[in-house]
């Protein structure tokens, strides 16, 4: 008997998370997947009715602003995030004897809740009190920065906070990759005269390729997913000029009772997450049973 | 790395010069809104409406400190941050244990006790990690009601663990993996069982992911918002939650001194595990967010 025991020993360790996976990731999101295909509204109703909701949703008006505004922030964080990530790696790759401390610094805001980015952010960014009123002390009086409170513009300020929380983890991510370039290549470029701005753009950035997909696919990921900031800096508003899938989805199942709609904007989400993950893990799992 | 330390004229020691400025200036962009969070939280009302956002503050009080940690107003109750300080505790501290422990003994299987199939689980798990979790919100609200923990801090340790297995498991998988499979062969010829293995060689070497692991666990769960706002009611919310509920609350008049100091008690957990644990909370970062 405990000789049968300690043989499936291992299996039994692992067969809870097993089953607690399948039935809370996989069962889930399969019966998140069936309700998106009824016209289940305050209570789950499940004869299946066709992509009723998924017209519903694309039909939407408020669906559409959280779609565009999904492209717009994750264009511009991903880009913006990068691009600062990048420039900050290669300039405190420069033997710079305070780097330690300037590296604490430039990560902390990822120790934060995006609550307290958000609230932060919202606070600066007032129109009467914040950076405006700064601004205006200066002697420009006619400057109006009211982009937190303007539908056209509010969207950029959730850019403006979110690049602030995660730029300094690309830049760590940079880094790790600069150290990580061979140093005898460079040594040799320089040993052949060539400038120093034509070996990163040469040698070093091409080599980094695979931390730009990391990079790419981690701010991605938070892009889609993001939600807290959002409800911290603007909840969704001025009106719903701020809404994300995230929000759109969280508004329809607790506050609007409409179970069908936060179902089908779960899926979609899901898809866009799927779509820029798994072909990052397929080739990933590839490259590791290549070796 | 690449500096011609050769050249030693005036052009390379503007170029310094400007670097060092840059980094200052971004240096600056990162710790403006803690700065700003800070003096905010340190003036009187009086002093914000009339001062600048970037001053010192002129007399400083503890005031709205006292008064988000207290009495400030999360909607109808006026308790301040406290009690939901304390909830976000009795959430995080069963939920980083039981979930880091059993990220332990998964990854310790996954690593070193393969079985047939074990691989496949792992890239299960590890694809959970990935999902958006507004997927399971709905069913997850359903479970938690049938299971008599809606509205439970219970029913938030519940959720925290479930969701955090994926990740704990992936961190010491990836540890265990490194550590030759010869020991395991040796320990078992010499009659050792599998949770003595664990116990006497396994444990006593993990103590730097057990490091990583728990501080990521912690900061995800403390941070959390999602699932506090969605599976909480008034008297269990998270901390999170209070600070959201503080800084839109619409009664009386705009304490923004108030916002702030909470902003930062909500903030202070997480931040003194940084400063103390940088190093490991970077590891986890990179660890958690790159592979999985």
């Amino acid at each position: 008997m405990s000789n049968w025991l300690e043989k499936h020993l291992p299996k039994i360790v692992l067969g809870p998370s097993f089953l607690v996976i399948i039935l809370f990731v996989y069962g889930f999101i399969a019966w998140t997947a069936w309700i998106s295909f009824t016209r289940s509204r305050l209570m789950p109703k499940y004869d299946i009715d066709g992509f009723i909701q998924y017209q519903r949703l694309f039909d939407s008006p408020r669906w559409e602003v959280a779609i565009d505004n999904l492209f717009i922030f994750g264009f511009l964080f991903i880009l913006i995030s990068m691009l600062l990530g990048l420039v900050i790696a290669i300039f405190l790759d420069q033997k710079i004897r305070i780097e330690g401390a300037l590296r604490t610094i430039y990560l902390y805001p990822m120790a934060l809740s995006l609550i307290v980015t958000g609230t932060a952010w919202k606070w600066i960014l007032n129109p009467g009190l914040g950076l405006e009123s700064v601004i205006k002390g200066w002697g420009f009086k006619d400057f109006t920065f009211d982009w937190v409170i303007n539908p056209d513009f509010a969207i950029y300020t959730v850019v403006i906070a979110g690049v602030w929380q995660a730029s300094g983890f690309v830049m760590a991510l940079f880094l790790a990759g600069l150290r990580s370039v061979d140093q005898e290549i460079i040594k040799a470029a320089q040993v052949d005269g060539v400038p120093t701005l034509r070996i990163y753009t040469a040698i070093i950035i091409p080599s980094m390729a695979p931390i730009f997909l990391s990079a790419f696919i981690v701010l991605a990921h938070l892009a889609i997913k993001s939600f807290d900031l959002v409800i911290a800096l603007t909840g969704g508003g001025p009106g719903y000029a701020t809404d994300l899938p995230a929000t759109y989805m969280y508004t329809m199942a607790f506050s609007r009772g409409d179970i069908g709609q936060a179902a089908s904007s779960a899926i979609i989400m899901m898809l866009v997450v799927f779509a820029v993950v798994v072909p990052y893990l397929y080739s990933e799992l590839r490259n590791k049973n290549d070796q | 790395m690449i500096n011609n330390i050769n050249n030693t004229n005036y052009t390379n020691l503007l170029l310094r010069f400007l670097l060092y400025f840059i980094l200052i200036v971004f240096v600056l962009y990162y710790l403006l809104p803690l700065f700003v969070m800070i003096t905010t939280s340190l003036k009187s009302l009086e002093e914000i409406r009339t001062g600048s956002l970037v001053s010192l503050p002129r007399n400083i009080t503890f005031e709205a400190w006292g008064t988000a940690w207290s009495s400030a107003c999360t909607g109808i109750q006026c308790e301040g941050l406290r009690p939901f300080f304390w909830n976000s505790i009795f959430i995080a501290i069963p939920a980083v244990f039981i979930s880091t422990l059993i990220g332990a003994l998964n990854g310790y299987v996954v690593a070193q006790w393969r079985f047939r199939g074990a691989n496949i689980i792992f890239a299960l798990m590890l694809f959970g990690c990935f999902i958006p979790f507004q997927v399971i919100l709905l069913p997850m609200a359903r479970i938690l009601g049938l299971m008599d923990l809606a509205g439970s801090i219970t029913g938030l340790i519940f959720v925290h663990v479930i969701y955090g297995i994926g990740f704990t498991t992936l961190f010491f998988r990836n540890y265990y993996v490194n550590i030759p499979n010869e020991l395991v062969k040796a320990a078992k010829i010499d009659g050792a069982t599998f949770l003595r293995i664990f116990w006497s060689i396994f444990l006593p070497l993990s103590l730097p992911i057990i490091v990583v692991t728990v501080i990521w666990q912690f900061t995800q769960i403390w941070n959390d918002f999602l699932f506090g706002v969605s599976f909480s009611q008034a008297g269990t919310q998270p901390i999170t939650v209070a600070l959201n509920n503080i800084v839109n609350s619409t009664t009386g008049v705009k304490e923004y001194n108030v916002d702030m100091a909470a902003a930062i008690i909500a903030a202070m957990p997480t931040l003194i595990v940084y400063v103390f644990a940088g190093k490991y909370f970077i590891r986890g970062l990179t660890a958690g967010s790159v592979k999985g």
